[in-house]
């Protein structure tokens, strides 16, 4: 039996209550502090005009970002590491994430991002949607997982030595800075055109690998054993990819290349459930969207000459977390 | 009265055809073994009848051709428990068990009080009860068996095949899956199980179904089946089989010479 494992609403309500304080959290603390009273008055538009675009201009599409951002690297973590069936399986082993990050690089590499705010993650997507094409291409129609993990590790490492000869050939320090800064992670000054490039690409991701619990549970025993139950291997090697894709590359599109959330926040959230893979999917998403959120709060409010980039926090919350839990647990892998 | 028919059934894997022309029925109430040498092309027959190969000719249950039947109807009419005891993730024994309860769930549904006492039967049957709240993967090789057994008696399908479920199993085991094999059998499910062990296979089985390099070389009552000549040109073996007692036994003496 397993100890540690709280009945399924009970989880979801707590996690839900997390998040909720999270996204209060985040509306409230930053560099200027809102009372609750200011934040409810601005909300009601009976309130000064700074705290209103403080609210509407600044912290909600932030808010929003951190919870969907977060909310789509922790299920795509769980839906990963279910399908491959290896717990150290994270949203980037397809390469999806490298390829969104090569496109918002490109974008600022050529100048492109200086056109408009949305270039940089409409062009982050389409590279999302690139190295998906590049998956099909090599893993498309192959069953075993170890071929996709090879396809994604192929397409990332392109990805990534695309990334490193924008670094390589940036004009001066300051691009090859600015290139640095966006990888590393952030979602300081997003607007709401980054909220709606974002949450469609999300939506869909999310629902995609949602709609995969059951064939997860079912891989449990073997690819044969999956299908034999029922489960169609294609359609849901399909989900994965499109969703996966689609979902981290809108989420990287918009929040840079944020580690650590998909791998941990399944550990984290595996001991309280059956550890059925399907059982881990929704209270990943939402634990990865508290998570995300309390990062960014973090962001805000830890002292540091120049503000930390949301990348740095979700390393060092995730390092320290990971191994004390693979301590606790290596015994059930 | 479910069946399952060959038809003319071969089976290409890569460049290598392991199963040729094979024709062949199965009728409920009948525990039929699979047995042949390593290679000859069992197991590939028995992951035909889910499909889970591609075939030319024919494989159909109740005259529905399987490769045209959607997975999920064919998962509630076969149920397959499959080589190894693969577990990729520490589940209870009772979650584990209600794994066989997929093929009945629509998306996004919720298990129904049918399911869980499905689950409660099948549990009942391989006598894993007390093993409910049980790690799975902390289980004994034997205990393990016995569990995945009972997975596969929770989807209630009509018709149970079992590849080598007998592998890594010590005597007792053995014993133990072969009775339930043969009690799923006299309860009117077409039971189908690839074997190596020759006499246990003889003492439980109604049939037996003899491949070798992918073409069935005899098929019949285990004491017409398993002939010294027989086991020699199949096995390359020198077995004295014994036929006075209620089954037949095989006793190996070697390597045939010549």
């Amino acid at each position: 039996m397993n100890r540690f494992a709280v009945p399924r609403w009970s989880l979801i309500a707590s996690l839900l209550l997390l998040t909720l304080a999270a996204a209060i959290g985040s509306m409230l603390f930053g560099a200027v502090d809102l009372s609750v009273a200011r934040l409810l008055a601005a909300a009601s538009g009976n309130s000064d005009r700074v705290a209103s675009i403080i609210l509407f201009d600044l912290r909600l599409p932030r808010t929003i970002l951190a919870l969907a951002v977060g909310a789509m690297l922790g299920l795509a973590g769980a839906a990963l590491q279910g399908y491959l069936r290896n717990p150290l399986a994270e949203p980037s082993v397809l390469g999806t994430s490298n390829a969104a990050a090569l496109g918002g690089v490109a974008a600022i590499y050529f100048g492109i991002a200086e056109l408009h705010p949305v270039m940089l993650p409409v062009l982050a997507t389409g590279g999302a949607l690139v190295s998906l094409a590049l998956l099909f291409v090599l893993a498309g129609r192959a069953e075993s997982p170890l071929t996709l993990i090879l396809a994604g590790i192929a397409v990332g490492t392109l990805a990534v030595a695309g990334t490193s000869l924008a670094l390589n050939l940036s004009p001066n320090p300051f691009a090859a800075m600015e290139i640095m800064t966006w990888l590393l992670g952030s979602l300081e000054n997003r607007s709401f055109d980054h909220v709606w490039i974002a949450l469609p690409c999300i939506a869909i991701g999310g629902a995609m690998l949602l709609w995969n619990g059951r064939a997860l549970d079912a891989l449990t025993l073997g690819e044969d054993a999956a299908q034999a139950l029922g489960t169609d291997l294609r359609r849901t090697r399909l989900r994965l990819l499109v969703g996966t894709a689609i979902g981290v590359g809108g989420a990287v599109a918009v929040a840079g290349a944020i580690g650590f959330v998909g791998l941990i926040v399944p550990h984290l959230i595996r001991p309280l459930t059956d550890r059925s893979p399907s059982a881990i999917l929704l209270p990943s998403a939402i634990g990865g969207a508290a998570l995300l959120t309390l990062a960014d709060l973090g962001v805000r409010i830890i002292p540091t000459t120049n503000e930390l980039k949301l990348g740095v926090v979700t390393a060092f919350l995730g390092v320290p977390v990971f191994l004390i839990h693979l301590m606790r647990e290596r015994r059930l892998w | 009265m479910v069946s399952i028919t060959f038809d003319h059934v071969g089976v290409t894997l890569g460049r290598r055809a392991v199963v040729h022309n094979v024709s062949a029925e199965f009728g409920a109430g009948t525990l039929t073994a699979i047995v042949g040498p390593n290679g000859a092309g069992k197991s590939t027959l028995a992951r035909a009848m889910l499909a889970l190969v591609p075939a030319s000719g024919t494989v159909a249950i109740d005259g529905t051709d399987v490769a045209a039947m959607p997975r999920s109807e064919l998962a509630r009419h076969i149920a397959y428990v499959p080589q190894g005891q693969t577990l990729h993730w520490p589940l209870t024994v009772e979650r584990l068990v209600g794994l066989g309860r997929l093929p009945h769930l629509a998306p996004m549904s919720r298990i129904s009080d049918a399911d869980t006492a499905a689950i409660e039967r099948a549990m009942a049957r391989a006598d894993v009860l007390e093993l409910r709240d049980r790690i799975a993967n902390e289980l004994s090789g034997g205990e393990r068996a016995r569990v995945l057994f009972a997975r596969a008696l929770a989807v209630e399908a009509p018709a149970l095949i079992a590849d080598e479920p007998l592998a890594s199993l010590d005597p007792g085991h053995q014993i133990d899956v072969m009775d339930m094999l043969r009690a799923e059998a006299a309860g009117g499910g077409l039971v189908i199980a690839v074997l190596h062990d020759l006499t246990l296979a003889a003492r439980y089985c109604d049939r037996l179904l003899l491949i070798d390099r992918g073409r069935i070389v005899a098929d019949g009552k285990p004491a017409d089946v398993l002939t010294a000549e027989r086991l020699r040109a199949v096995y390359g073996i020198d077995a004295a089989v014994e036929t006075g007692g209620d089954w037949p036994t095989i006793t190996v003496f070697g390597r045939a010479c010549g």
